[in-house]
């Protein structure tokens, strides 16, 4: 037996809006399988993975403080994707806005006012660009592999993080741990219901931006100019757009969307610099950009399953000594199965046996043979 | 002398998993397919060839395992990108997510635990023969397994007409297509046998390199093979240049950052000072040293656009569908 595609006339527009569900249907169904292989009643899993999380208002806050970096990340990385550039260095990008953002509530904090946040704010946003510039200049100057490139710079900042908390940046008075001073309180992100939960105003920012790049992407001239240099950079010049520029485009918006989301989380959710901010954020964000469907609203919604995942991670791991690890393995699945269902909406998947007649089949072809 | 022959012996062991993933993911490549899931095949192959030699009490069948294991999780990419036409790069990619997490998962209960290591080969009367004996009859079985697999892949790619008809695909899988050669079939074993490599470079990091189980332990080597193949301009004899260029960067710099200057005193004035400059930086700038040199080799590399276009493998990347 044997898999043949048949291309479409034209894309499906009813697997174009199934496909993430399908995907998320193949995923549930393949962790049962997981679950049960591990000795879990696999009902009992998910009850503490996908339900128990969500049950009550203050782990909604939880949830929408993980959904934000992820959203933010994502909408950014699909821009770049639309265009055929491959961003993959999303997390050395939030690690660098997380480290230049906390540059004044570090080195001044007796700078106080209502200054101080949209600096912080604005100073991550430049370090994340800055960093994704990089691999955008190599590509552009030297004709660089920007997959590779952004990718080695993940290590290199996580490097650099790590060194700055444990030499130059340590709190002195931190009892040796590897960790900034904690920001003063106009450095911090402010909650948005603090009665109710943690969440903060990095969620917000994550809603504006999927609104602000959806109306770049499919009402102004920008997101056309995305759209054909990704489809055919040659009738992209043709039009008289500039792939170089375009690339530097895509690298500063999602660079800098990415350093948001890192000044975000440090000055939001943590309160300080660490050896680590980030539970792979910028990795998980490729996943959210591909299952949203590289659009922006369908990120949001991506955003929300995936910060999901991490959440039951966590659950499964205190309730049934399951490795955390098992958040990944579903993230992984869901990717997995997000690309082959998009297949059907350009193919038509046909089982031929191989003893079948092959009716259709062009008869040159055989006879050439 | 002998501290010559132990780095050289150092260097050759960090090589060796670099030269094999980038000699399979070579062969992958000249057939037209981009597969970014090397690291995750990678650490797949760790972690099933620990597994396997921790529970078995053999090393061989652990080594045994871990071809088995990249092999087998490369299908899944296989069977995706040959099959489906999937987009490769997003492909690979979730297949790296995909292994580092499962890798996690499978080693919850590994971690720490005492591996079985490959034992170096060992010659009555050749391996003791002073300096070559050593480099050359005395390391482990995966380093000779690595040497082989160039010669061959070199002989098989350049001297062979399968060699010849597989490269013909990686430059035109249209044109290879139309003169009935099997596109897929010949991609699927080339990304079987990626994997195969990408495994077993996983089984020498936790059989012979470190003898356990950690997490994320290939760090990065995946991505750094990667490069390799393109440092090489997919061609065998300058992975293996290649290979071991950054085996010695990677222990070069966790040489410096082990050694202590005392002990170097009496050393030539100019290797003194060089080492206390090396020591001079933060250690986290020594460990980024692998990442940053990739950078600045492919900067290198691919600064000649022309000559990058003529070596690289014109459908490399390209989903390809048989019409019929």
């Amino acid at each position: 037996m044997r898999l043949e595609l048949v291309k479409r006339p034209q894309r499906s527009m009813l697997f174009s809006a199934l496909s993430p569900f399908i995907a998320f249907v193949l995923t549930i169904i393949a962790g049962a399988i997981m679950f049960a292989l591990l000795g879990v009643n696999p009902l009992t899993a998910f009850r503490i993975y996908f339900i128990e999380p969500i049950s009550q208002v203050w782990q909604l806050h939880e949830l929408a403080i993980k959904a934000a970096p992820l959203i933010l990340i994502a909408v950014g990385l699909s821009v770049c994707y639309k265009a055929n550039i491959w961003n993959i260095g999303a997390e050395g990008q939030f690690i660098l806005g997380g480290i230049v953002g906390s540059i004044i509530p570090v080195l001044f904090p007796q700078f106080e006012g209502l200054l101080v946040l949209p600096l912080t704010l604005l100073l991550g946003m430049v370090g994340g660009a800055a960093y994704a510039a990089i691999p955008a200049l190599l590509k552009t100057r030297f004709n660089t592999n920007e997959i590779l490139t952004s990718l080695m710079l993940v290590y290199v900042a996580q490097l650099f993080l790590d060194w700055l908390v444990r030499g130059p940046w340590r709190d002195p008075q931190g009892h040796g741990f590897p960790q900034t001073i904690q920001f003063n309180d106009s450095a911090i992100l402010p909650e948005l219901l603090p009665e109710s939960g943690r969440a903060n105003w990095g969620f917000v920012f994550a809603l504006i931006a999927a609104i602000l790049i959806w109306i770049l992407m499919s009402r102004m001239l920008k997101g056309f100019e995305v759209r054909v240099l990704g489809s055919s950079p040659r009738a992209g010049r043709f039009a008289g757009f500039g792939l170089n520029r375009m690339v530097f485009f895509a690298f500063l918006l999602s660079g800098a969307l990415a350093g948001l989301a890192g000044i975000s989380e440090v000055s939001g959710a943590i309160g300080q610099l660490q050896p680590v901010i980030s539970p792979g954020y910028g990795f998980t964000a490729i996943i959210v950009a591909f299952l949203g469907r590289l659009n922006p609203l369908g990120i949001v919604a991506a955003g929300l399953v995936l910060a999901l995942t991490y959440l039951g991670g966590e659950a499964v791991q205190s309730a049934l000594g399951i490795s955390d690890k098992v958040a990944r393995v579903f993230q992984g699945m869901l990717l997995f199965f997000v690309l082959g269902c998009d297949t059907l909406i350009h193919y038509r998947i046909r089982l031929t046996g191989f003893s079948a007649p092959k009716l259709e089949a062009g008869p040159k072809l055989e006879e050439a043979r | 002398m002998d501290i010559t022959v132990n780095i050289l012996l150092t260097i050759a062991t960090a090589a060796t998993p670099l030269l094999i993933a980038a000699i399979g993911e070579l062969v992958v490549e000249r057939s037209g397919v981009l597969n970014l899931g090397v690291e995750g095949m990678m650490i797949m192959g760790a972690v099933g060839g620990f597994g396997a030699g921790y529970l078995t009490g053999s090393p061989w069948i652990g080594l045994l395992a871990a071809v088995t294991m990249g092999a087998v999780f490369s299908l899944l990419f296989a069977v995706m990108t040959l099959s489906l036409a999937t987009n490769q790069v997003a492909t690979g990619l979730s297949l790296t997510l995909l292994g580092l997490g499962l890798s996690g998962m499978m080693g919850t209960n590994f971690v720490g635990q005492p591996g079985e290591r490959l034992p170096n080969l060992d010659i009555p009367g050749l391996t003791a023969i002073p300096v070559v004996g050593r480099l050359l009859f005395g390391q482990d079985p995966i380093f000779y397994i690595s040497i082989a697999l160039t010669a061959a892949v070199m002989w098989f790619l350049f001297k062979t007409r399968t060699g010849l008809t597989l490269r013909s695909i990686g430059d035109s899988h249209a044109s290879a297509h139309a003169l009935g050669i099997h596109v897929i079939r010949y991609r699927y074993l080339s990304v079987i046998f990626g994997g195969a490599c990408a495994g077993l470079a996983g089984g020498h990091l936790s059989l012979v390199y470190t003898p356990q189980w950690v997490e994320n332990m290939t760090a990065g080597r995946g991505w750094i093979a990667l490069a390799l193949v393109v440092f090489a301009s997919w061609r065998p004899w300058r992975v293996l240049a290649g290979a071991y260029i950054f085996g010695a960067i990677w222990v070069g710099q966790l040489h410096v950052q082990a050694i202590n200057l005392q002990d170097f005193v009496d050393a030539p004035w100019l290797l003194y000072k060089l080492i206390a400059f090396l020591k001079s930086f933060p250690s986290q700038l020594l460990s980024s040293l692998p990442y940053l040199a990739t950078v600045v080799v492919l900067v290198l590399i691919s600064r000649n656009k022309r000559l990058t276009m003529m070596n690289t493998p014109a459908s490399l990347g390209q989903p390809f569908v048989p019409d019929r």
